[in-house]
C-alpha cells in the first residue's frame, strides 16, 4: 500500500494545542489477515487527544472507527496486524510487552463499551464487575473494593445499593451508567468511549451524555469517543474527525466541523441528522447514494469518489491528503485550499 | 468493525446438544415483575414433570420384560424332572396364571406402596436384593462419573479457548475415538494387557471382583481402590468424551462474547479472563450434562460390571435378564430410571439457581 504523505495541518493543529498529548496517535495502520487477503481496516490515522480534551470520531459503521478504540489497548483479535505508534502518556501501547500492557489496560486508559447488552457479564453482580479492576490493579482489599463500587455507582447516579443487581435486573441506561462507574474505577487518564448512547433512547441518551461530560470535566480526563452520530459528538465533544474507509478525511473544531464541513462525506453525514429550528435541513435529502466501499476492495484514488457529489476526474486516479483547511482544521478533499487543478472538469 | 457481534443469538442457541434447562433467550430480556415469584411454581412443574416420568417408567418396566422371549418357571425347572402339576403350582406361586391385566394392577399397587416383589430365584425380596449390590455399584460408577465429568469439563476448556489447534483437535479426535469404543471390549482389552499381562509386562491389576477378601481396615481400602483401577479406567475412557463436547461447544459460544473483551481491557491475564468469565457462562448448559452423567451411577455400567465381574446392580441384571426374573429386573428399571428421572429434575432445579437471568 502506497503510504499518504502526512497532512503537515494536523500536526501543526496538534502542536498548537501545546500540552504533551495524553493520548497521540500516529500513522496507525491495522489490516485483517494477511497477504492476498489481507483487508485493511485503518489506513494511516494520526490523532492527538490532550488533558481534558474531548475529541470525537464519527463515520458509518465499516469505516475503521470501533477497530481504532480497540487497537489503542491491543485488543483486536490475532489476526490484526497493528503499525505505526499509539503513545499513551508518551509510551509506544503497540510496543509495550504482555505485562506492562496488562497494567496499562484500564488504570491508563479504560473503554466505555456499548454496555447496554452484552458487554457486562451476565453471571456476575454488577458491584464486583466495578471492583474487579480496582482489586486487579490496586491490589485493594475486597473491602476497599466494595466501598469503591458504592462510591462509583453514586458518582454515575445509581444508588450504592444497586451494587448487588445483575446487569439484567437494570435498565439499558442504567447498564450503560454501570459502564462508566466501571470505566472511572481506576482512575483513567484517557477514557475511550465507543457508541456509548447508541442503543438507548434518546432523553437517555441525553442524560448518558451529560454525565460523561461532567466527570471528565471534573477529573481532567481525556475522552475519545466514537459515534456514527455526528450530532451526538458535536454536542459532548471539542474536536471532531470524521473517518471513511480506514481514515480521517476531516478534523477541526467540533461545532465548525458539524454546521460547515469541508469535506463532502463530512457534510452528507451532518445532513443526515436533521437539526431543529432549521427547516431547510429537513427538506434537503439527506441520505447519501452507494454503499460504505467494501474494505478488502477499496476504490482507487480517493476512495469517497464513487460516492461524491462534487468529485472531478483527478479524484479517481489520485489520492486526496488531508490538507489544511482554515485555522485547526483539515480536510482530505481535492477542493480544499488549493484552487481546482486545471483543466479539471466536474463530473 | 463496528459493534456487530451479536453473541446473544449464538449464546442461546448453546442450550446443548443434549437437553436444555430452562430457556435462557426467552429470560436474557427484562425480566417483568413476576419472576422473582415463580420459583415456587416452576419447582412444582418440575415435580410434577418427573412424577409423571416415573409412573410412565412404572408401566414401561413391567410390559418391556414381559416381552422378553423366555418362560421363567421352565428356566427355573430346567434340567429337573417336573410335572405339569408342579409347574402350575409354581405359576400360581408367582401369580403367573392371572391375566396380564391384574397381574399389572397388583405390580402397580404393591409398587406404589414400596414393594417390589420377591426375585423368582433368589427367592428374596427384590428391594433387599438391590440394596445389598448397590453400595458396590455406587462406588464404580460415582468415582467414575465425577473423573470423566471433572476431565471432560477442563479438557473441554483447554479445547475450546485453543479452538483448532493442534491441542484442540488431539483433544477431540482421541476422546470421540475412545467414545466410539464399546464398553465392553475395552475393558476385556484392559484385562488382557494390565491384568493378565503380555510379554515381559506382568498383570498388574487384578481381573475382576471388588476385593481379594483377605485384607481389613485400610489395607482393604487400598485393596478395593486395586480392583476399582480398571473398571472405573474403562468407564471413564469411554464416558469423558459427552462432557468435552458439550463443554467445548458451549466454551466456544462464549468466545465472542463483548463481556469477554471488556474482562481483557480491564487488565486480566487471559487464565483469569477464562476462568472468572468465561468458564462460569459456559458452565450454564453444562450443568444438565453432568446430572444426566449421575444419572447413569445407578444403571451406566451394566456391560462393564459383567465384564469385571464387580458385585453390583449390573451384574444382578444380567442374572436377573437370563431367567428371566420378572420382578427383579422390573425393581432394577425402575432403580435405573429413577436415578435418571431424579438427577434431571435436580439439575433442572439447579439451574436457575447458578443462572442469575432465570427467574427465582
Amino acid at each position: 500500500m502506497k503510504r499518504a504523505p502526512r497532512a503537515s495541518g494536523v500536526v501543526e493543529a496538534a502542536g498548537a494545542r501545546g500540552a504533551p498529548g495524553l493520548l497521540e496517535i500516529r500513522d496507525l495502520r491495522v489490516t485483517y489477515g494477511s497477504g492476498a487477503s489481507a483487508v485493511p481496516a485503518v489506513r494511516g490515522v494520526d490523532l492527538a487527544v490532550g488533558p481534558g480534551q474531548k475529541l470525537g470520531i464519527a463515520g458509518e459503521s465499516g469505516c475503521g472507527k470501533s477497530t481504532l478504540a480497540l487497537a489503542l489497548l491491543r485488543l483486536l483479535p490475532s489476526s490484526a496486524r497493528l503499525s505505526g505508534e499509539i503513545l499513551l502518556d508518551g509510551e509506544d501501547v503497540l510496543t509495550m510487552k504482555w505485562g506492562r500492557l496488562r497494567a496499562v489496560r484500564w488504570a491508563g486508559a479504560s473503554i466505555v463499551f456499548q454496555g447496554a447488552m452484552h458487554s457486562l457479564n451476565a453471571v456476575h453482580r454488577i458491584g464486583d464487575q466495578i471492583a474487579e479492576p480496582v482489586l486487579l490493579h490496586r491490589r485493594a482489599t475486597p473491602a476497599a473494593g466494595r466501598a469503591r463500587a458504592a462510591e462509583l455507582l453514586e458518582q454515575v447516579g445509581l444508588p450504592a445499593a444497586r451494587a448487588d443487581a445483575y446487569p439484567h435486573e437494570l435498565s439499558g441506561g442504567q447498564r450503560q451508567r454501570v459502564m462508566i462507574a466501571m470505566a472511572l474505577a481506576c482512575d483513567p487518564r484517557l477514557i475511550v468511549a465507543d457508541e456509548p448512547t447508541t442503543a438507548l433512547d434518546v432523553m437517555i441518551q441525553a442524560q448518558i451524555l451529560r454525565l460523561i461530560e461532567r466527570l471528565v470535566a471534573e477529573q481532567d480526563i481525556g475522552l475519545l469517543m466514537i459515534s456514527h452520530d455526528l450530532a451526538v459528538l458535536a454536542d459532548t465533544c471539542d474536536r471532531l474527525a470524521v473517518m471513511y474507509a480506514g481514515r480521517i478525511v476531516e478534523e477541526g473544531p467540533a461545532r465548525a466541523v458539524y454546521d460547515a464541513a469541508e469535506h463532502p462525506y463530512g457534510r452528507a453525514l451532518s445532513a443526515a441528522f436533521p437539526r431543529i429550528g432549521d427547516p431547510a435541513s429537513r427538506r434537503a435529502p439527506r441520505g447519501l447514494p452507494g454503499d460504505p466501499p467494501d474494505p478488502a476492495a477499496l476504490p482507487s484514488g480517493c476512495t469517497f469518489h464513487p460516492r461524491c457529489p462534487v468529485a472531478l476526474d483527478v479524484c479517481e486516479r489520485e489520492d486526496q491528503p488531508l490538507r489544511e483547511a482554515g485555522p485547526g482544521r483539515s480536510a482530505a478533499c481535492v477542493r480544499v485550499g488549493a484552487a481546482v487543478p486545471a483543466g479539471e472538469q466536474p463530473r | 468493525m463496528s459493534t456487530a457481534s451479536t453473541p446473544g443469538a449464538v449464546r442461546d442457541a448453546a442450550g446443548g446438544p443434549v437437553k436444555t434447562g430452562p430457556s435462557r433467550s426467552a429470560d436474557r430480556a427484562d425480566p417483568g415483575p413476576g419472576t422473582r415469584t415463580a420459583y415456587p411454581l416452576y419447582v412444582a412443574g418440575r415435580l410434577g414433570g418427573a412424577a409423571v416420568s416415573l409412573l410412565a417408567v412404572l408401566v414401561t418396566s413391567f410390559f418391556l420384560f414381559r416381552i422378553i422371549p423366555g418362560d421363567p418357571v421352565s428356566t427355573m425347572t430346567h434340567g429337573a424332572p417336573t410335572s405339569a402339576a408342579q409347574l402350575a403350582a409354581l405359576r400360581k406361586q408367582f401369580g403367573l396364571d392371572l391375566p396380564l391385566w391384574q397381574q399389572f394392577t397388583d405390580y402397580c399397587a404393591k409398587a406404589l406402596t414400596g414393594d417390589l416383589g420377591t426375585s423368582y430365584q433368589f427367592h428374596a425380596p427384590v428391594g433387599e436384593l438391590i440394596m445389598t449390590k448397590l453400595p458396590a455399584t455406587l462406588l464404580l460408577t460415582g468415582v467414575a462419573v465425577v473423573i470423566y465429568s471433572a476431565l471432560g469439563l477442563w479438557l473441554g476448556t483447554r479445547s475450546a479457548w485453543r479452538n483448532g489447534g493442534l491441542g484442540d483437535r488431539l483433544n477431540t479426535g482421541v476422546a470421540l475415538t475412545l467414545w466410539s469404543v464399546p464398553s465392553f471390549w475395552l475393558g476385556l482389552l484392559l484385562i488382557i494387557v494390565f491384568s493378565v499381562g503380555i510379554g515381559p509386562v506382568p498383570g498388574l491389576f487384578p481381573t475382576g471382583g471388588m476385593e481379594s477378601g483377605d485384607t481389613t481396615g485400610f489395607a482393604r481400602i487400598l485393596d478395593v481402590a486395586h480392583h476399582l483401577v480398571l473398571p472405573v479406567l474403562t468407564l471413564v475412557a469411554v464416558g469423558y468424551a459427552q462432557t468435552l463436547l458439550v463443554m467445548r461447544s458451549s466454551l466456544l459460544d462464549e468466545m465472542g462474547g463483548d463481556y469477554l473483551t471488556t474482562a481483557r481491557a480491564k487488565g486480566l491475564r487471559d487464565a483469569s479472563v477464562r476462568r472468572r468469565h468465561a468458564v462460569p457462562n459456559a458452565l450454564l448448559p453444562t450443568v444438565t450434562m453432568v446430572f444426566i452423567n449421575l444419572g447413569h451411577v445407578a444403571g451406566g455400567s451394566i456391560l462393564v460390571e459383567t465384564v469385571f465381574s464387580w458385585p453390583g446392580l449390573g451384574g444382578l441384571f444380567y442374572q436377573g435378564l437370563s431367567v428371566p426374573d420378572l420382578p427383579l429386573v422390573q425393581g432394577l428399571f425402575l432403580v435405573f430410571a429413577g436415578a435418571m428421572i431424579v438427577m434431571n429434575l435436580l439439575a433442572d432445579l439447579l439451574y436457575p439457581l447458578l443462572d442469575p437471568r432465570v427467574g427465582r
